[in-house]
């Protein structure tokens, strides 16, 4: 009975039922479309909790994020909310970063490592950052209630980062600020998208908002930019270092995320912000508890074999 | 699923003709045979028996009516490098710990035999031959392990672990003489089976003592489209990662084209 749904992954290696993983994949889209995020995240842990192997659901979550941010940046670039000049800076710190990372990636992997490293940041990102999350919009929910009108506060006080050198006009962000944040920052959020998957939007946003004080109307648009380019680097560059790129399960949670963010935009419309953000951020903390749980349970079997990964030719 | 039928009458005749003109005289041969020397299998594959047929010729009468003689059949998969790792627990957190590199190391393993391995020989014999899970040599690297205690332990782990992923089986009983002088050997090939060429061997033994063995190989390959994807991103991986992007490249613009109300 199963057979006709199942469907081989080549490169995981492991027989999947094509509508969970479908199913998946319009699921993160849909709340990807809800909130404006892109969703890896939330993909690479699900598929590792759905027995992919991580190094293949990392590299495969890298290359389904290209098709969220694409469409995503393709709208802002329309509408001019998009600032070119800075987005390409990041591109330029988030290449070198994910060249790094990919180097991190492949020691990792022969050292055995790479599952406990890629859980690890996840329990420390999601936990964080849905910790954060959770923090504001409850805070945001009571001013609400209190009468007042809930709004990010652009913060117009300069901070350190304005006072370093190298610095650097954006008209479309309407900021005069130094480079040398940007290429960090850029190849900070390289570094996680080779590792972990990411695009690196829910770490990058609030980035440019807070460090970097953009306006927030051309923040999700230059994030997703950034991420467009990052991403497709790094799955070239996993495809030809690690060869875990799978292509057949890629396209499921393409197809899939494509449709549910149509959907969820919309009812992320209706929904109010702050309401939102506190959903987002419980399901942000229940993965990351799902992750961390898993770290400190005792394994079943204490032993595993692998193949051991030849280094250099032979 | 398998292709091809495995065995055919015909050649097993032509087998025991060619191994009575080779050997006259009293002495027992054993041979096996393939109908095929390639097995492919495609996306649906779920694991299945390999049935293989041998034959026993120039065979004592009388030990035969005893029942002394015995087979063990064996398919070996392609050596491959393996390492076996141990996971200790450091502030609360399951890592891998120590490890051990081995070589060598065939990828899968299935044995039939007509009786149980200590009802046949004594083990001594078996670890000579290194036949069976727990008789054969597991190679270290070189410089893969730490001291010899380790070393003793995750030799032991290796095989366990092998027989949990269901790549290695003995299957006992599952040499059965259908005459005098023919045997079938039912074979276990996992879903997991690796690709490459496998090599199965037969060994005869009389009153537990081995007496010959006899080979024949298979390659057993992927077929199909998930094949050819497997190819392509190890053969062609720059393309293949580039045709990634592509791919999802279009797939987001697809999809802003479809559902666009702008």
């Amino acid at each position: 009975m199963g057979f006709p749904l199942g469907i081989y992954l080549p490169i995981a290696e492991i027989s999947v039922n094509i509508f969970v993983l479908f199913g998946m994949g319009a699921a993160v889209g849909f709340l990807s479309g809800m909130f404006g995020v892109g969703g890896g995240f939330l993909i690479t842990p699900l598929l590792i909790f759905y027995n992919i192997p991580p190094a293949v659901a990392v590299a495969t979550g890298a290359n389904q994020v290209i098709a969220s941010s694409f469409s995503g940046a393709l709208t802002h670039f329309k509408r001019g909310t998009l600032d070119v000049k800075l987005g390409t800076l990041l591109v330029i710190g988030g290449v070198v970063g994910a060249a790094i990372g990919i180097y991190v990636f492949v020691l990792l992997r022969e050292l055995g490592q790479l599952d406990l490293i890629v859980s690890l940041l996840y329990v420390v990102f999601l936990s964080t950052i849905g910790g954060l999350m959770l923090y504001e919009s409850v805070q945001a929910m009571r001013r609400t209630r209190a009468g007042q009108l809930a709004t990010l506060k652009r913060p117009g006080q300069h901070n350190w980062v304005h006072r370093l050198p190298f610095k650097m006009r954006f008209r479309a962000s309407k900021i005069y600020v130094s480079i040398i944040p940007i290429l960090v920052l850029g190849g900070a959020i390289g570094f996680l998208s080779s590792i972990m998957g990411v695009g690196g939007g829910f770490i990058m946003v609030p980035a440019m908002i807070y460090l970097l004080k953009m306006p927030t109307n051309v923040v999700v648009g230059t994030s997703s930019y950034q991420i467009v380019f990052v991403t497709a680097f790094t799955t070239v560059m996993q495809a030809t270092t690690n060869q875990s790129i799978d292509i057949v399960l890629a396209f499921l949670l393409m197809s899939g995320g494509v449709i549910g963010a149509q959907y969820g935009a919309r009812i992320g419309q209706k929904l109010r912000g702050e309401q939102l953000r506190a959903l987002l951020a419980l399901l942000v903390l229940a993965v990351g508890l799902r992750l961390a749980i898993e770290l400190f349970v005792t394994p079943d079997d204490l032993y595993s074999v692998g193949l051991a990964v030849v280094t250099g030719a032979q | 699923m398998i292709r091809a039928a495995l065995s055919t009458l015909t050649l097993l005749a032509s087998l025991s003709i060619a191994a009575a003109q080779q050997l006259p005289g009293n002495k027992e041969t054993v041979e096996i045979g393939l109908s095929t020397d390639t097995i492919a299998i495609t996306s649906g594959f779920r694991g299945t028996d390999l049935t293989v047929f041998g034959a026993l010729d120039n065979a004592d009468p009388l030990i035969q009516r005893q029942g002394r003689y015995d087979v063990v059949v064996v398919l070996e998969g392609p050596q491959r490098s393996f390492v076996v790792r141990r996971k200790d627990r450091y502030l609360g957190i399951w890592i891998n710990a120590e490890s051990v590199a081995f070589q060598n190391i065939p990828a899968s393993y299935s044995l039939a035999s007509t009786r149980s391995l200590q009802d046949i020989a004594v083990p001594k014999v078996f670890q000579q031959l290194g036949i069976g899970v727990y008789n054969m040599y597991y190679e270290p690297m070189p410089d893969g392990f730490d001291s010899s205690q380790s070393l003793k332990e995750f030799t032991a782990e290796l095989p366990r672990l092998k027989l949990k992923q269901r790549l290695y089986t003995q299957r006992i009983g599952d040499v059965q003489f259908l005459s005098a002088t023919l045997f079938r050997a039912t074979l276990s090939l996992p879903a997991n089976v690796p690709v490459g060429k496998h090599v199965a061997r037969a060994f005869l033994f009389r009153n537990g003592e081995f007496l010959r063995e006899s080979s024949t190989s298979l390659n057993i390959l992927k077929a199909g489209l998930e094949f050819r994807i497997y190819r392509a991103a190890n053969q062609y991986s720059l393309l293949y990662g580039l045709f990634a992007v592509f791919l999802a490249v279009i797939t987001g613009w697809m999809g802003r084209l479809i559902f666009r109300k702008d």
